[in-house]
């Protein structure tokens, strides 16, 4: 089929990308793991001592590191959680047939293309704030105390927010996928007396159960970097409570200009991230075979 | 799908589905509405707010006090650049790899996607000291650099998904015909594969327009887009709200438009295929 002359072409058609992200890959990659062995402050010029593995160390036994470390967990769990339930309900609603189906569907929808600096200034400053958010005005019109969302629960806040962001990706997908769900099978099911929750138990989650994966393999993926969220409403504050591995690093990094360690960090976040990667990539890999 | 449903049960389906489409959308209306507003009504309490006066001051000071147009065209720039430069890259690659498949087509292409495995902040220091040596940090340049790299595994993969729905038949019959590789790409390929690229262009530009790990680190004043532009107002000084929605709003309109026009390339563009 394909030519000797055409196999030649493709390669040369194929190889600017390849080389491209090559060199984004590996330069970028091999210079941190090259940093992450020295001692390199930006702040102390002067020679760049090769130290082995006593950034890892100093970053590691970092009393913070296993704080972002837990809240890092916390927050793509709990994100994952939310957005999953949620959205399997909202595709189960989206799927009903209503009036204007289309128009509440793209209310649903638009959260993901509100870009996070916005959308989690809006949160910050129009909701959680205690004096003049929504919630601050909810509660005292119920005669509540007024509760400091970011202060007193950040990491919760920011569940929050950045579940409002991704919650409209999971019911995207699912919407997707249940829609090629074939109908025949559940009326089948109707009609043999199956009630609406077993109908849903054993024909509908069971042809999710691979679209769940892909959302929470690809939104792992994004949520183990967020990182304009954390920036713009806590700081990481208090303290390191809403700290997650990528603004860890990124404080070590750009505040401390502490290179070294900061690279050190870097290269962990990226072995955590390969983790989940690698089950990512079998999936889509399996999907090409088809 | 043909299953008639009692029009009681359709109401009840129309209220519940309003209901809660209305709650996850209200942030974005309360800032439509709040942006309308003058500084002082827009932290009065929400039905104060709502019978206050409209204006339109608001989108006039966020202009006049910060350059609102210089950071609105800074995002045009660099999500069209990328996107654009991304696609004279990944057509290509992508054509080649769906119409001419090799032993090791697979392979590239996974190796394509585990790039954008890659978390940023683990390459955050060397691509921020590179910008710095060659002095492009905090210049239009470098962000369209850094978001055609970021982008282009979702490109390559986007077209490859599409071009590998063009039947091969018709280039074979192009090929009997005597069209040369220059006449099959433009006059066969080209017209086909125009609307999976269209989309794929869409949704990059959505993307590169709403990243905010490199804008916020790889920019200070110059090329801010208006990610990083609006982070700007997480300290800011006196009343706010109304400029705050003013800019987001104007900064987050295109992208919905677009974005209401791209749900189901997003679809298919973020799952890599594995979702259609």
């Amino acid at each position: 089929m394909a030519t000797k002359a055409s196999r030649i072409a493709a390669r040369a058609m194929i190889s600017p990308s390849v080389l491209l992200l090559l060199g984004w890959m590996a330069i970028p990659l091999g210079m941190t793991i090259y940093f992450s062995l020295l001692r390199y402050n930006l702040l102390m010029p002067g020679p760049k001592p090769f130290v082995g593995l006593e950034n890892y160390a100093f970053f590691m036994t970092n009393p913070a590191f296993t704080e972002a470390l837990l809240n890092t967990l916390l927050l793509v769990g709990g994100v994952l959680v939310i957005t999953i339930i949620g959205g399997i309900l909202l595709a189960l609603l989206l799927d009903l047939p209503l009036w204007g189906q289309g128009v509440v569907r793209i209310m649903v929808i638009a959260p993901f293309f509100v870009m996070p600096t916005v959308s989690a200034l809006v949160w910050k400053n129009m909701f959680l704030n205690p004096v003049n958010g929504l919630f601050g005005y909810a509660a005292r019109a119920l005669g509540l105390e007024p509760f400091d969302f970011l202060a007193d629960a950040p990491l919760a806040s920011l569940i929050g927010i950045v579940s409002w962001q991704w919650l409209p990706f999971a019911t995207l997908i699912l919407l997707t996928a249940m829609q090629s769900l074939d109908r025949e099978q559940l009326e089948a099911a109707e009609m043999d007396g199956a009630n609406a929750l077993q109908r849903f138990i054993h024909i509908t989650l069971p042809h999710l159960a691979r679209p769940m994966t892909v959302v929470v393999l690809i939104q792992t993926i994004f949520l183990l970097s967020i990182f304009a969220e954390i920036f713009v409403t806590t700081s990481g504050g208090p303290g390191n409570a809403s700290t997650n591995l990528t603004y860890l690093i990124y404080k070590e990094s750009l505040l401390s200009f502490d290179v070294g360690a900061g690279s050190a960090g870097g290269v962990i976040a990226v072995i955590l991230a390969n983790i989940v990667a690698i089950f990512l990539m079998r999936m889509i890999g399996r999907n090409l075979d088809r | 799908m043909a299953r008639a449903v009692s029009t009681p049960r359709k109401i009840a389906n129309t209220a519940v589905g309003w209901t809660i489409g209305l709650l996850i959308f209200f942030p974005i209306l309360w800032i439509a509405v709040l942006s309308f507003k003058s500084e002082g009504d827009a932290i009065r309490a929400p039905l104060e707010v709502l019978s206050s006066a409209w204006t339109f001051e608001s989108y006039g000071l966020v202009q006049s006090r910060s350059d609102y147009f210089g950071h609105f065209w800074n995002s045009v720039i660099i999500s069209l650049g990328s996107t654009v430069l991304g696609l004279l890259v990944a057509v290509p690659a992508a054509w080649a790899m769906a119409f001419v498949p090799g032993r090791r087509t697979k392979d590239v292409l996974l190796w394509m996607l585990s790039t954008k495995m890659l978390p940023p902040v683990g390459v955050l220091l060397p691509i921020y000291l590179i910008c710095q040596q060659l002095g492009l940090l905090d210049t239009r340049v470098a962000l369209v650099v850094v978001m055609m790299m970021v982008n282009l595994p979702i490109i390559v993969w986007m077209l490859y998904t599409y071009f590998r729905e063009i039947p091969a038949d018709i280039l074979e019959a192009a090929r009997m015909d005597g069209a040369g590789l220059r006449e099959e790409v433009l006059f066969v390929l080209l017209p086909m594969a125009v609307p999976g690229i269209a989309s794929t262009m869409l949704l990059n530009i959505i993307l590169a327009w709403n990243e905010a790990f490199w804008t916020l680190n790889l920019t200070a004043a110059d090329a801010a887009p208006l990610t990083a532009f609006i982070a700007s107002y997480s300290s800011p000084e006196g009343l706010f709200y109304a400029k705050l929605s003013a800019a987001s709003l104007m900064a987050i309109a295109p992208i919905l438009i677009m974005g209401w026009f791209s749900q189901k390339q997003l679809v298919r563009g973020l799952t890599f295929g594995a979702v259609k």
